[in-house]
């Protein structure tokens, strides 16, 4: 097993001179967060259960894994949205029900004036062009038997998009644009490092010149040194091409480097959506801020200083049978019998930022009572207020311009 | 067992040898030995060398953090502590001593003794470390059997106990469980009780956190320095990510292309590092608080071959700051490890000149522009790392209901 | 766990029944005429092959003949043809159309033999095989495992039937070292005898079969010696046989059983060489003198026979992999 460790590296850096680094235009500013700009995905009460067969004589579906339970969210033009959450939260499966690698169960997703959703794996085929992914492990999803320019112009002529003739030059454009060599057509994947085989599943899919791309952890299984690298690259190519992200992520600091909006995932649902101002400095759901705090930081250990470190306790339970009410009561401390009782709606607080929490607040200011008891038309203990009727909540995957305020407990416009 | 075999490259090396106040044990050598340990691989298409000119040593009771990339040489010199390396297909030499007994070359039969006794090891992905058939406390108590010759009956009591030791809730059910059965963290705090089972001197810690959920990464870490506490053993933590070693390590060791590059107390290498492949690891990680607008600063390039490493420092096809060094020495000379300007018990493998000056000046700016003022008056408290934190909401703020 | 067995159970009925069919179709409209095998036109009037036509129920409409043909496997038949009358009990074949004996009394006695080829070439080709697979894997890259995958080669390369015959006409015509092969009933004629008619086909099977489960083994124990949990065996400081035997092998058994599964149900199907070469009088000699004889019953009993054998095995191998692996769950 050592030797599988340290060969593929040096027979990479071995053969290859010097990759040829784009890193030199250093580009401007990513976009910022612009909550009117048009979307170009809007993904509405997205779910995916897959099957549970019992194993009697008659195989029935007693259950379902509810990988995917009613997400909404929009990728805005250009712009960047990550979804981050820990192993088993459904953000792999969305990103993979967007491209239609999977079918959802339901919702619909809005892109182009298409629903995603229901159209027919035929009718999907001209959408796939405009749907790209880069997926997480450079070494299984490049087919070794293929050289790069194989594995990279094969979109072009499935797709028909340049003649047979210019797919050479194509491909070795699109090398050069992702810093490899355009020369290195004719080699196969093994010949080429982690980083940059990355590289070359970044110039398949930007072969097609989609206006979305869902990146499923395009760098977690890179080199430190190595992720730097793609993710500047993904940032210039983002600004060259215009290419909307969906950046599926479990690390929150590479995600914060990438995107302007962030959507954190807790079993099959969104806890928290906003920009990232709001979800990094202003985080109101208790999962967020827990995992804020897990992620190691170096240089603040190194001068002896640590943000409070939030342990949660245990494990994700089974999305087969999540939690009723509240999916994360099971491991929050805030938790109360509300939790338990009632879903938390995933509530408009902010210009741009959304969270699902009976008490949402920052960290350490936790208030007394559930904030969400009168819109749902309950007690503090979660049952039903006979004197009170529940709100009406806004469903829109964006951000209304009426918002509910948690100081004054209102709705409030912009 | 004294200097009389130190290698050249150990010149500077004070703190490997010369005894402190770190040091315990009867031979006043420290527990772990490791002295310019060269590791490669005949292969088809050449000598991979794997580790060259490797030394370090660990205290009982410490944590050793060992840095680097894929490829480094930090699992394959752990590897060959551990004696797990095949002797057929892997040339070894130089030394290694385990409690004072020379492990390199020792006979398989021997090796089997000190392997799980004396040296325990966790790995990275605790799914495939565990065997899918057996169940988890079989594999425990298995380990326990493999160097206690009792009933196993009392190797299943001490393999709940171990379970229950490492926070395995109704541990007495589920020592009966298969690893499919178990979540990654359980898997990993499964692998951590086989290994600590037959209270070992050293605990190797191959990424352990890797392979996890962030939340979860907390919770092993927390464990392991827990439990280093209550077994007063060693530890060597491998891991490519700094942040992973600012909390648990006391030492640190870098390591590129098979060697050491950085070598010193975690505080002085993360505060004061010397090495621009130091420089530029701390500088790649992004981290939650850093400017989100400011573009990440990576490494360029590759990393080194193996089968042919570069001349000279291997690092000098990447590093940015060869200009500095006069001459053609980055290309020509391999740098020795060297006393650097922050005390004695700080190495580096580098012909920079004045590397303080240039990481303060230029490097520190860019990434933490915050912390440049602290760094140049050396204001940091002595310890690194915070440890357990017990700011953490207490048990009883936890909802009842689980 | 039952559930499952039942419906795959199930499931292997409707196949053994499509293969039924298939057998059936092919010879009711293929060009074979059953009667003129019993009586060739030169020497038949077009009365007589009428008659012996319509005396084996060949006149009847095909699903009519199928119909009454699958009816004996359920509840049994009485069969009256010709001039001779058989109350044919279940599980009913039919009529030998050649022997006019009942089919499954006439394979029934051949079974033992049969068995005995396989069950005893099994254990020598499994025996070899494994042994030398693992014994090469753990020495990979040295001269004795390529000996070893080279010799398998060879032998792999040499067809079987010429192994078997040369074998034969060497070791037991001409030198006489192994006795005279056949089947001989242990219980009657003593167990010495039986192994030493049984001895030469077990050896030749073994030897032929083993060099694919040499290197099929050998392949699976590489990939299980390189595995993370093996490693950590290594590193609890377990003892090399243990770590071989208990935590590489029982993963590395797993693909092995697969073939195995295909390979035992293929040997009880019987084996058409081995019984031809070594004078055995097993299921595979039958089928062959039922196919030259065009025995449509004898035929299609044996066809059924072997679809149910592979049917079988292959639940058994399913059973089997949940016992090894428990993340198996069968549902």
């Amino acid at each position: 097993m050592t030797e599988s460790e340290v060969a593929p590296a040096s027979s990479a850096a071995g053969q290859a001179p010097e990759s040829y680094e784009s890193a030199e235009h250093q580009s401007a500013a990513p976009p910022r967060f612009d909550r009117h700009a048009e979307a170009i995905l809007s993904v509405t009460d997205l779910k995916k259960y897959f099957p549970v067969k019992s194993s009697g004589l008659v195989r029935r579906t007693i259950g379902h894994v509810q990988a995917v339970d009613g997400v909404s969210f929009e990728v805005r033009k250009g712009s960047a949205l990550g979804l981050v959450g820990e192993s088993g939260c459904g953000k792999s499966t969305t990103g993979r029900l967007i491209t239609r690698l999977y079918d959802p169960t339901a919702g619909s997703m809005m892109f182009q004036g298409k629903d995603l959703a229901t159209l027919s794996h035929k009718a999907m085929t001209p959408m796939r062009k405009e749907v790209q992914m880069i997926f997480q492990d450079p070494y299984s999803s490049l087919n070794p038997r293929h050289t790069v320019g194989t594995i990279v112009g094969t979109p072009l002529r499935v797709h028909n998009v340049v003649p047979d003739k210019q797919v050479l030059g194509r491909v070795r454009e699109l090398l050069e644009v992702v810093g490899l060599n355009p020369e290195h057509y004719n080699r196969y994947p093994n010949e080429f490092s982690g980083g940059q085989r990355q590289r070359i599943g970044i110039a398949r899919a930007l072969a097609l010149q989609p206006k979305l791309l869902v990146a499923d952890e395009p760098v977690s299984a890179l080199d430190v040194s190595i992720q730097a690298q793609v993710v500047n690259l993904l940032r210039d190519v983002q600004q060259e091409f215009n290419i909307a992200f969906l950046f599926i992520a479990h690390d929150l600091a590479v995600v914060r480097h990438f995107c302007p909006e962030i959507a954190v995932m807790y079993l099959g649902k969104i806890v928290e959506i906003g920009d990232r101002e709001s979800v990094y400095d202003h985080a109101h759901h208790p999962y967020t801020q827990a995992l804020l705090s897990a992620s190691p930081d170096v240089k603040q250990a190194a001068i002896g200083g640590r943000r409070e470190r939030i342990r949660l306790e245990g494990d994700v339970p089974s999305p087969i049978n999540p939690p009723s009410g509240c999916r994360f009561r099971t491991r929050c401390w805030l938790a109360q019998d509300i939790c338990a009782k009632q879903e938390p709606p995933l509530l408009q607080i902010g210009k741009s930022h959304k969270v699902a929490c009976h008490f949402a607040s920052e960290l350490n200011q936790t208030p007394p009572r559930p904030v969400t008891t009168g819109l749902l038309g309950v007690d503090d203990q979660g049952n039903h207020d006979a004197g009170s009727t529940p709100t009406t909540l806004s469903t829109n995957p964006g951000y209304d311009d009426e918002w509910y305020d948690l100081k004054s407990k209102s709705f409030v416009k912009a | 067992m004294t200097q009389t075999n130190g290698p050249a490259s150990d010149q500077g090396a004070g703190h490997l040898t010369e005894p402190t106040s770190r040091q315990a044990g009867d031979s006043g050598e420290p527990f772990l030995v490791v002295e310019d340990l060269t590791v490669r691989f005949p292969t088809a298409d050449g000598l991979v060398q794997a580790v060259s000119g490797l030394s370090y040593s660990i205290e009982q009771g410490s944590t050793l953090g060992i840095v680097g990339e894929s490829g480094s040489g930090k699992s394959v010199s752990s590897l060959a502590v551990m004696g797990l390396h095949d002797a057929k297909r892997t040339q070894m030499s130089g030394s290694i001593r385990v409690g004072g007994t020379e492990v390199l070359g020792l006979s398989n039969d021997r090796m089997r003794r000190i392997r799980g006794r004396e040296v325990a090891m966790i790995f990275q992905d605790p799914l495939t470390a565990l065997h899918p058939f057996y169940k988890v406390g079989a594999q425990i108590s298995e380990a326990y059997r493999a160097h206690h010759d009792v009933s196993k009956a009392k190797a299943r009591a001490k393999a709940i106990e171990m379970l229950d030791r490492v926070g395995i809730p109704q541990a007495r059910t589920r020592v009966d469980d298969y690893p499919h059965q178990f979540s990654g963290g359980m898997r990993q705090r499964a692998m951590i009780a086989m290994a600590l089972v037959n209270d070992p001197s050293l605990l190797i810690a191959d990424e352990p956190t890797t392979a996890l959920d962030v939340t979860v990464q907390a919770q092993i870490l927390d464990l392991l320095q827990e439990l280093q506490k209550d077994f007063n053993s060693a530890i060597i933590i491998i891991t490519h990510d700094l942040g992973v070693v600012a909390e648990m390590a006391d030492d640190v060791m870098v390591m590129y292309g098979g060697r050491a590059v950085e070598y010193g107390r975690t505080r002085e290498i993360l505060v004061h590092p010397e090495m621009p492949y130091t420089w530029g690891l701390l500088a790649s990680v992004p981290d939650v608080t850093a400017d989100p607008d400011a573009r990440l600063i990576p490494i360029q390039g590759n990393p080194p071959s193996l089968l042919r490493p570069p001349s000279g420092c291997a690092f000098h096809p990447r590093c940015p700051h060869t200009g500095k060094v006069p001459g053609d020495l980055c290309r020509t000379t391999l740098p020795e490890l060297t006393r650097g300007e922050h005390g004695d018990e700080h190495l580096k493998r580098c012909h920079l000149p004045d590397p303080s000056a240039i990481y303060e000046q230029e490097i520190l700016p860019e990434i933490a522009p915050d912390l440049v003022e602290m760094t140049v008056k050396d204001e940091f408290p002595a310890e690194v790392g915070t440890g357990l934190v017990e700011d953490s909401p207490s048990d009883d703020a936890l909802p009842k209901e689980r | 766990m039952f559930g499952y067995i039942v419906r795959r159970l199930i499931a292997g009925l409707l196949v053994i029944i499509a293969v039924s069919m298939v057998v059936f179709a092919i010879f009711f409209y293929g060009p074979n005429d059953p009667a003129l095998a019993y009586c060739p036109e030169s020497r038949c009037t077009p009365q007589r092959l009428d008659n012996l036509r319509h005396n084996l129920g060949l006149d009847q409409p095909a699903p009519k003949q199928y119909a009454e043909y699958m009816s004996g496997y359920v509840h049994g038949r009485h069969i009256a043809s010709g001039g001779i009358s058989i109350d044919c009990d279940w599980p009913c074949m039919g009529v030998s159309f050649k022997y006019r004996v009942n089919v499954f009394d006439y394979l029934w006695k051949r079974v033992p033999a049969t068995f005995s080829v396989a069950i005893g070439g099994a254990i020598c080709f499994l025996t070899i095989g494994l042994f030398s697979g693992i014994f090469a894997a753990r020495r990979r890259g040295t001269t004795a495992d390529k000996a070893i995958v080279s010799t398998s080669l060879f032998i792999n390369a040499i067809p079987y039937y010429l192994l078997a015959l040369l074998a034969y006409l060497y070791l037991v015509q001409s030198l006489s070292i192994f006795p005279q092969t056949g089947y001989f009933n242990p219980l009657d004629e003593g167990p010495m005898k039986f192994i030493g008619g049984m001895l030469l086909p077990w050896v030749m099977i073994g030897i032929s079969y083993s060099t694919q489960y040499a290197r099929f083994s050998r392949g699976a124990m590489v990939d299980a010696l390189n595995e993370d949990y093996v490693r950590t065996a290594r590193a609890k400081g377990l003892a090399e046989r243990i770590i071989v035997r208990r935590h590489a092998l029982r993963a590395a058994i797993v693909p092995v059983v697969t073939i195995f599964g295909l390979d035992f149900a293929y040997l009880l199907a019987g084996t058409i060489f081995t019984e031809k070469i070594f004078g055995i009088q097993g299921l595979g000699l039958a089928g062959l003198d039922a196919v030259t004889r065009t025995d449509l019953p004898i035929i299609s009993a044996t066809v059924m026979m072997g679809a149910a054998a592979i049917v079988l095995a292959n639940i058994v191998v399913d059973i089997l992999y949940s016992v090894i692996d428990p993340r198996v769950r069968l549902t």
